[in-house]
């Protein structure tokens, strides 16, 4: 029988069988232990795994992230943990200029296993300085691997192959994912990184998405059928190694692109992924690509302005209607006007954060 | 005992015959850094050493004082001067030159240059972002804790990287957690050409950070070699039986300039007279003084640095003549497998 669990219960289980499998693995970041668990994600490790594998840390995001690099330098495995990915700015210094850097600049002859996860506010007014997407940073740097799963199924998976990845691995978690629910296998698995997935095969148009904007994707894709449209939906996975292939098979097949990123437009990874249509499949376009991405200013915190910020579903949808030379939609025509709040993912998330 | 270092072969035989607190050994690897970074001094005007190079000439006792104090099982992570402490360690000269030269033989393969210089088989790293080796040199001594082993981490760094945050977060992680690191601190007086006095309160001692941090300090003067390896030995002794974390401030003095091969006093940052204070102060010749009731010590100078040329010599010549790493290795080495 197929079980279903969340996407929070998903990584758990992931990274206690690494644990078990491994007693190289530990995870560090302040609140591991914590009652609430990192969102559900770190329940129950430390009674499992005491407190040298499951442990809690000073506020010190730079320093402590050059703890879990030099742990890894005598055989440990660190997973390291961000409530937000803002705190993990802190860690900048030491994941670019060491982790990152740590195997190529000497020779190949150090590696650095360390998966640090950060977690993408959104919601709930978490402002300017809590729900940014800041993976495109991340993804720039050479010698990082950057991945962002948007299902349960591929987030055991992923983490799995991030803990046993011997580099420096950006485990990026939107928070309107953590309770989302998927079919997951009981046993331990492995995802690829770097490898795209066909959420959707379709044939009319190619929506590339991945981490949260998946789940609007593929939303969108249901509508648009019954518009007559048959998209495919393409889920990155991971942004670093990216996989063009992937991209560019679809693409030759349906000439027509749009990719969805929760990230600013500028320098960003939709831009990445079009430039690469454009340089390896140009010929097989059939109209402009679209990069659909918040507008390029900071992430306000108001309800009144945060449903302005985020594209969702009605904005793909209208995309792809546009490229197509149809005309556009509102949501009550499409009768998919949310009728919870559009700050939360649905009913059950709740503030303060 | 009758010397007889007719060839390297046998001054080899002669140093491994005597015991790694031999004081004569801690000249012998003190006069070796030197005559190394004076080399690399000589020459690098031909500009075929075609990266930064910051000199340790003067700083000879920190690195061979902490690192005769280390087994080759502990570790030490050092900075962007890092010569000496790569070298005391066990570091090989010619893959040192040979990186200064970026060449295929480097210690990086040419990928690094002087300031990345590493041997895992040693457990050495160095890199040159200031302060950013401290953490590194905590987690290292974490990994040991974890894993109930009794080797201990040394992070050397300069009195400029007391001033970043990142100390301060290493030695309150070391401290609560009773970690086996011994901190280094260098203290040189500048960073790059900004005195102490325009950087840090001057009624503050540099050690008090690290009491401040429930971290166990201690001043030691950084030119006397045995002072600097007895401290250290101590530091290292409570370290190995869980007595937790100890910081040295060594004080002693670099005297080229931050980074090249000339001498800049004329610039005026720095006087004569401080310079000269310093060295008269010079480690080789205070350790020197220890030993000179020992007839045969100057003869042992002399043929000690014969040796170490002849060393030198042979290094440069393998350095220079190794080929630059091809074009394909540009593209090895972005990920482990």
């Amino acid at each position: 029988m197929e079980r279903i669990i969340t996407y929070a219960k998903a990584l758990s289980e992931a990274i206690d069988m690494c644990m078990a499998k491994d007693d190289k693995v530990y995870i560090m970041g302040l609140g591991v232990p914590d009652p609430s668990g990192f969102f559900g994600t770190t329940i129950g490790l430390q009674e499992k795994y005491g407190k040298m594998r499951a442990m809690d840390m000073p506020t010190s995001e730079n320093g402590m992230t050059g703890v879990a690099i030099g742990s890894a330098l005598t055989g440990m495995r660190p997973i390291m943990a961000h409530h937000r990915m803002e705190f993990a700015l802190l860690a900048t210094e030491q994941i670019i200029n060491q982790a990152a850097n740590w195997h190529y600049m000497f020779g190949g002859k150090s590696s650095m296993p360390l998966v640090i996860r950060m977690f993408i506010g959104r919601g709930w007014g978490q402002g300017p300085q809590h729900s940014q997407s800041l993976q495109a940073m991340f993804a720039h740097i050479p010698g990082l691997k950057v991945i962002m799963p948007a299902t349960p199924y591929d987030a055991k998976g992923l983490m799995v192959s991030a803990i046993e990845d011997n580099n420096p691995v950006i485990f990026l978690e939107h928070r309107w994912l953590h309770t989302i629910t998927g079919k997951v296998p009981e046993a331990i698995y492995r995802i690829p990184i770097g490898k795209a997935n066909i959420a959707r095969s379709g044939s009319d148009v190619t929506i590339v998405a991945f981490s949260y904007m998946v789940i609007e994707a593929l939303f969108a894709a249901n509508i648009l059928m019954k518009l007559g449209i048959d998209a495919e939906v393409i889920d990155m996975r991971s942004i670093r190694p990216l996989d063009a292939d992937a991209v560019l098979e679809s693409v030759k097949k349906t000439g027509h692109l749009v990719v969805a990123d929760q990230a600013w437009k500028t320098g960003g990874i939709a831009g990445e992924i079009i430039a690469i249509a454009c340089e390896e499949a140009f010929g097989f376009l059939k109209a402009k690509p679209v990069r659909l991405t918040l507008p390029d200013f900071p992430s306000p915190s108001t309800p009144g302005l945060t449903r302005y910020y985020h594209p969702r579903a009605i904005n793909i949808i209208n995309s792809v209607l546009k490229m197509l030379g149809k005309n556009e939609k509102t949501e009550e025509e499409l009768d998919i006007v949310q009728k919870s709040p559009l700050d939360i993912p649905n009913k059950e998330f709740k503030g303060p954060f | 005992m009758e010397l007889k270092i007719s060839d390297r072969q046998s001054y080899r035989e002669y140093v491994n015959e005597l015991k790694n607190g031999d004081l004569k050994l801690f000249y012998y690897d003190m006069l070796r850094i030197r005559l190394v970074e004076e080399k690399i001094a000589e020459i690098y005007p031909e500009q075929e050493m075609r990266c930064p190079v910051h000199l340790s000439v003067g700083q000879e006792a920190p690195a061979v004082g902490v690192c005769k104090a280390l087994g080759k099982d502990d570790f030490a992570l050092s900075t962007h001067r890092s010569h000496a402490h790569y070298l005391a360690k066990g570091g090989n000269l010619k893959a040192m030159l040979s990186e200064l030269y970026g060449r295929e033989t480097g210690c990086c393969g040419g990928k690094g240059g002087s300031m990345h210089l590493n041997d895992p088989s040693i457990g050495f790293y160095a890199v040159p972002i200031v302060g950013s080796t401290i953490p590194i040199g905590v987690g290292i001594a974490l990994g040991f804790k974890i894993q109930n082993k009794s080797e201990v981490s040394v992070a050397f760094f300069g009195d400029a990287a007391t001033e970043e945050g990142v100390l301060s977060e290493s030695l309150n992680y070391a401290a609560l957690c009773k970690l086996p690191v011994i901190f280094i601190c260098e203290n040189n007086l500048y960073s790059v050409y900004s005195p102490l006095s325009v950087r840090q309160p001057a009624e503050r001692n540099l050690i008090d950070i690290a009491k401040a941090h429930g971290v166990e300090a201690f001043k030691c003067d950084g030119n006397d070699v045995v002072a600097v390896y007895n401290a250290t030995t101590k530091a290292v002794e409570k370290a190995r039986i869980g007595g937790g974390p100890t910081l040295l401030e060594l004080s002693t003095y670099r005297y080229y300039e931050h980074c090249g091969t000339n001498f800049d006093n004329q610039l005026g940052y720095r006087s004569e007279e401080e310079f000269n204070l310093w060295k008269a102060k010079d480690p080789l010749k205070m350790l020197a003084l220890k030993l000179v009731e020992d007839d045969n010590f100057k003869l042992e100078i002399e043929q000690m640095t014969k040796v170490i040329n002849l060393e030198i010599t042979d290094a440069f010549a393998f350095a220079k003549s190794a080929p630059y790493p091809d074009e394909a290795s540009l593209f090895t080495h972005l990920y482990a497998k």
